[in-house]
């Protein structure tokens, strides 16, 4: 973009990193870029704890019979496992992290909306976090993340402070996404139109949306499950008169939501990590910008795609399967444009690409089962089984953590100023590949086996696919350490990253790495749209257009 | 058609699928095999193209500037398009074999499947109680009417591709007709807590004439070792207890149960008299069968299909009838025939 | 940045003026509105599920158990309470900071009147065993025969074609229903008391003499938000 002067390079003397260094400068501070590297710590280390409990359930998978605990333990480490990744994991990864770094960066702005309430929010998260924890220390659920009624109101395990817990992370997504939407909606920077947002600020605009309008529901749930377990309320209970069903479909109606709070924010770095290595303006921009907020909406509507044997009437099941099919659409013509970006591009293939390809992989396959479950027949086969475990592992952790590592490595150097080795990070991220599938896969097949899900034990058949899923895993754990300890070794001495080391066109990058507290030193002009490295043909309408907004900014500028 | 099924059969080793022990089972297994198929080649297409793209246009130089490509509509309408074509042309395939698996034929044998932690318990009509082993001849439709005790639970039984949730309080429905004699697998696919990886049955198959020697012969010896399935008291068959229950939880007040009865008003509830499998005219206007599933309807959520010509007044007895009973009650209504009035006990 | 645009009002410095942080703070106050009417929206729908369920006795509780003079009188307390709002924010906007407070105190008064109403109501119900759960004692079929013996009742029930050989099952749904919703309610009137006590202080230190109007604005736009929510409360379980 000509029309800004030359950034500071190399590594900036002042930056939001080393303004103030004490605990307390940290813990109170309101600044969008601290909060988003907090909420990475925190993740970090739920995320840690949750696969710990994975670890462990595999170990105990090995072998047919009783393992390395009992029943009951099992039973509740699995619903650690669940609760955990889900509610404090994969809800507040992306948007918690590169939502709050990115956002205003992304937008020109110098912090979020409103940025007290930021950092209330990320308090209000740890809050329900330890909640949570400290009642799943004592005692724990055995419920499952899902709290199915009335098994979820009678077990004698302590149910309550869990679900507190959960609601109270719920009122932190809330807010969260309260945030972003006003902050999408006021604060963008002179010449940014909704045309030309970055897809990212799109998919996190659509992720908000769903946090305001869908955890409300589960917030009641989780309180209505609460009173019923403390209190005996009964409602539902159907010995008392009331209907296990409504549970199912109040939790859903929040739930399947979420998985899209989870995926949306990861396609978004997607987009951008294709567009800045293959040097194009993403492929389709309105369809996939629609496509994001197409999927925002119909997710509202798919929510009885879990109940296809529950015993609701016939009719439901058709519709709720025709509008999963649309969710399925959206995401196909996603993919579509993602591939055909690269055509007369000028790929460079880093290690974010590589993780970005990953998601490519991990979204069609994901995507491709979650189409064959929606196909109703098919589902009375996998309801429930491992085939669905290994679905919503393949969307939910090969997606959303494709889509994660994928900003972790894309955005690294300019939150940190600098650079991990391209070499190590591609074989890292191979490690985590090929550890997955060799997780996953069988679980597809011991689904398509038969075998139930949540089983402590098994007949003996199921046990080879078992071991090598538990083989797996290891990989995939030892990946995640070998990540963990090239990035670190990158911030301890890799070589100063530069303002834009990927020669990205995207609005973040206008910026020194790490950035300035205030994030730019004046406030930008957005002439060009985010990823425009296309050459303007001379004489064409769009040469003309270019060159007037560029001398109105310029203007503006001054 | 069932060529072309035949001919693929060797995918379902390639997809470890369980053998296919019902009519159900190749339909959705040929399904699964044709989204398959087409997942892998989408899958090649789309990791050729991008393997293709990448050696056709890797980067020369940091600052590369790329040319401008505009999209032609058709291409982007054929993203729309195309996927959106194959995948309802799957969804009606699927949901035209999903009404046809919850549509029991007439003809079905009837069997109460009650889930309870953690076993499954199976009630004959006229015949015996079971636990874990559910007995069905090969060859002709079984259908399940299943319901809970306790939690949810959902019986499973691969072999047959049948799944259906057992809930608490109220009659779900499903059916299959075994093809292959031999024993398969019931598994509980609903957590439902501490033994839920245990609470494993069987299905054995039968020839027909095994399974009606079987059935006479438990018939005559069995009746006292009889299996409480859930009610309180010792009881002969589910038809005694059924009658018992309708006096007992007041239905006879309003339901006539003999077609001379002539005691009570006409207008406060349609008789129970030739009710079974009638064809019943709703309130708001459609038909309906009169069947299991639609009795227990009726006793736990009267006011959802309501019979025309009578005033909503029914309660319900959902929580007041305990699992198992309204089995009984709707078994009893069966035995009352138009032609030939089963007297109170007369089994 | 075009400070000196904005004229004398502060404003944070990531937005250009204070117009602009007004604007974003009424967006964000509606979507916080919008999440609220979720979830009580959430709760309507399931109480009318088990209404549709248990006609007769959700009618026949709601005329026996609950008082509907009560919940009149409540419903003119919380109207006159979004009235006293009104005349806060119409004073903030004239920048007469004590006025503000004084109104902001009449509120919270009316506030408290509702929850003092809100108290006798619950006391009675727990009196009666009607605590769900485990508190449960309430004998329906001994309300019956009381209401039986009462011709009044007896004319008011045939008038609104209450079956009452249908009241029965369900009883205990439309009280936990009952304490559910008008408990949660509840904790909204008492975090809007605390949110409006809090206003109150800083309008009484003079703060809205010359600063803008925002915080009172939205502190009134989350209070009648709690009085909307009652306006459908009330006739759904006082009047239906």
């Amino acid at each position: 973009m000509s029309t800004h002067t030359a950034l500071e390079e190399g590594f900036p003397a002042k930056h939001f990193l080393n303004q103030g260094t004490t605990f307390k400068s940290w813990a109170t501070t309101i600044d969008h870029k601290r909060i988003a590297l907090m909420y990475l710590v925190t993740v970090l280390f739920t995320f840690f704890l949750g696969g710990v409990f994975a670890l462990l359930l595999r170990i105990e998978l090995l072998t047919p019979g009783p393992g390395i605990m009992d029943a009951q333990s099992y039973n509740r480490v699995f619903s650690l496992h669940g609760i955990i990744m889900v509610f404090l994991f994969m809800i507040p990864a992306v948007p918690g992290v590169f939502g709050n770094f990115m956002l205003p960066l992304m937008i020109g702005a110098k912090d979020v909306a409103f940025p007290k309430l930021n950092l209330a929010t990320y308090y209000i998260y740890v809050l329900g976090a330890l909640f949570a924890v400290w009642g799943l220390w004592n005692g724990g659920v055995d419920t499952g993340w899902t709290f199915y009624a009335p098994y979820s109101t009678t077990t004698a395990t302590k149910v309550v402070p869990v679900l507190l817990g959960a609601f109270t992370v719920g009122m932190s997504s809330i807010l969260t996404g309260v945030n972003f939407m006003t902050t999408v909606h006021t604060l963008r920077a002179p010449g940014l139109t909704w045309g030309k947002l970055p897809l990212f600020v799109w998919a996190i605009y659509g992720t908000a949306a769903v946090q305001v309008l869908a955890t409300p529901v589960i917030g009641l749930v989780t309180l209505l499950v609460a009173a019923e377990a403390g209190f005996g309320f009964g409602l539902f209970d159907p010995a008392r008169g009331g209907d296990p069903l409504l549970m199912q479909h109040l939790f859903w109606f929040y739930s399947h939501p979420a998985v899209y709070i989870m995926i949306l924010p990861a396609m978004g770095v997607v987009s951008e990590v294709i567009a800045t290595f293959s040097r194009r303006q993403v492929f389709g921009y309105k369809m996939l910008a629609g496509s994001t907020l197409g999927i925002a909406l119909v997710g509202f509507f798919v929510w009885g795609h879990h109940l296809f044997v529950s015993g609701q009437s016939t009719f439901n099941a058709g519709v709720f399967g025709v509008l999963t099919m649309l969710v399925g659409v959206f995401t196909a013509i996603k993919v579509f444009n993602w591939v055909l970006t690269m055509y007369k591009g000028a790929i460079d293939f880093k290690t974010p690409f590589l993780y970005a390809m990953g998601f490519l992989y991990f979204i069609i396959f994901g995507g491709m089962t979650g189409i064959a479950l929606a196909v109703v027949s098919l589902d009375i086969h996998w309801h429930d089984t491992y085939f669905v475990v290994a679905h919503f592992h393949f969307v939910m952790v090969g997606s959303v953590v494709m889509g994660f590592l994928a900003a972790l490595h894309y955005w690294f150097p300019k939150m940190f100023g600098k650079m991990y080795s391209d070499r190590w990070g591609l074989a890292a991220a191979l490690f985590v590949f090929i550890g997955f599938n060799v997780t996953f896969i069988p679980q597809f097949l011991l689904g398509n086996m038969g075998m139930p899900r949540r089983y402590y034990q098994y007949p003996e058949v199921f046990r080879t696919l078992n071991v090598m899923s538990t083989a797996g895993a290891g990989l995939l754990g030892f990946g995640f350490a070998f990540i963990l300890i090239v990035l670190v070794v990158a911030l301890i001495k890799g070589k100063v990253a530069g303002p834009n080391p990927w020669f990205s066109k995207g609005y973040e990058w206008n910026t020194t790495s790490p950035p300035d507290m205030h994030n730019f030193h004046e406030v930008p002009v957005m002439v060009d749209a985010p990823h425009a490295y296309e050459k303007v043909p001379e004489g064409t309408l769009a040469a003309q257009e270019a060159a007037k907004t560029e001398a109105e900014g310029a203007h503006h500028h001054v | 058609m069932n060529e072309l099924i035949e001919s693929l059969s060797w995918m379902n080793d390639v997809l470890f699928l369980p053998p296919q022990t019902s009519t159900l089972a190749p339909k959705i297994d040929f399904l699964h095999w044709q989204i398959f198929i087409v997942t892998m080649l989408t899958f090649f297409a789309i990791t050729s193209v991008i393997i293709g793209l990448y050696i056709k246009y890797r980067r020369k130089e940091d600052h590369q500037v790329t040319e401008v490509f505009h999209p032609p509509l058709w291409l982007e309408g054929a993203f729309i398009a195309v996927p959106f074509v194959l995948f309802m042309a799957w969804f009606t395939l699927g949901f035209h074999d999903f009404v046809w698996s919850r549509t029991p034929p007439k003809d079905a044998i009837d069997v109460y499947v009650m889930g309870k932690k953690w076993m499954w318990k199976y009630s004959y009509p006229d015949g015996p109680n079971m636990i874990d082993t559910l007995r069905v001849p090969v060859g002709r439709p079984v259908r399940l009417l299943i319901t809970s005790r306790d939690v949810i639970h959902s019986f499973f039984a691969p072999t047959m591709r049948v799944k259906q949730d057992a809930l608490p309080g109220r009659y779900t429905e499903a059916w299959f007709e075994a093809t292959k004699t031999g024993t398969y697998p019931i598994f509980c696919a609903e957590y439902c807590g501490l033994n839920h990886s245990a609470m494993i049955g069987n299905i054995v198959v039968m020839e027909t004439r095994e399974y009606d020697a079987w059935m006479d012969d438990v018939k005559r010896n069995t009746y006292a070792s009889r299996i409480d399935i859930g009610m309180t008291e010792q009881q002969a068959t589910m038809v005694t207890q059924g009658a018992k229950l309708a006096l007992e939880k007041g239905c006879a007040r309003c339901h006539s149960i003999d077609e001379a009865n002539t005691l009570l008003p006409p207008t406060l509830g349609p008789s129970w008299v030739g009710l079974y499998r009638a064809e019943r005219k709703l309130a708001d206007g459609s038909t309906v069968i009169a069947d299991e599933a639609y009795l227990t309807r009726s006793m736990m959520d009267p006011m959802v299909q309501l019979v025309a010509g009578y005033p909503p007044l029914m309660p319900s007895y959902q929580g007041v009838l305990q699992s198992g009973e309204a089995a009984a009650i709707a078994e009893y209504i069966k035995t009352l025939k138009k032609d030939s009035p089963t007297k109170l006990g007369a089994r | 940045m075009s400070d000196a645009s904005a004229g004398m009002l502060d404003h944070a410095p990531h937005f250009n003026s204070a117009a602009h942080e007004k604007r974003a703070a009424q967006m964000g106050m509606w979507l916080f509105l919008v999440n609220e009417v979720l979830l009580f929206a959430g709760l309507f729908t399931a109480f009318f599920m088990y209404r549709f369920m248990y006609t007769d006795t959700f009618r026949y509780l709601a005329f026996v158990e609950l008082d509907w003079v009560m919940g009149t009188v409540n419903t003119g307390v919380l109207l006159a309470s979004s009235f006293t709002v009104v005349l806060a924010v119409q004073a903030a906007r004239a920048h007469k900071s004590n006025q503000v407070g004084l109104w902001l105190l009449a509120t919270i008064g009316f506030a408290g009147v509702f929850l003092v109403i809100k108290y006798f109501e619950y006391t009675h119900k727990i009196h009666e065993g009607l605590l769900p759960g485990s508190y449960f004692s309430y004998d329906l079929s001994e309300s019956i025969a009381r209401v039986k013996g009462d011709p009044v009742k007896m004319s008011h029930i045939a008038d609104a074609n209450i079956n009452l050989n249908n009241v029965g099952n369900g009883a205990p749904m439309f009280f936990t229903l009952y304490f559910f919703i008008t408990g949660l309610h509840g904790i909204h009137v008492l975090i809007g008391m605390g949110l409006l006590g809090w206003m109150a202080k800083r309008a009484f230190n003079g703060e809205f003499a010359r600063r803008n109007d925002t915080p009172i604005e939205l502190s009134g736009m989350y209070w009648h938000l709690v009085d909307l929510i009652w306006i459908y409360v009330y006739p759904m379980l006082y009047l239906l």
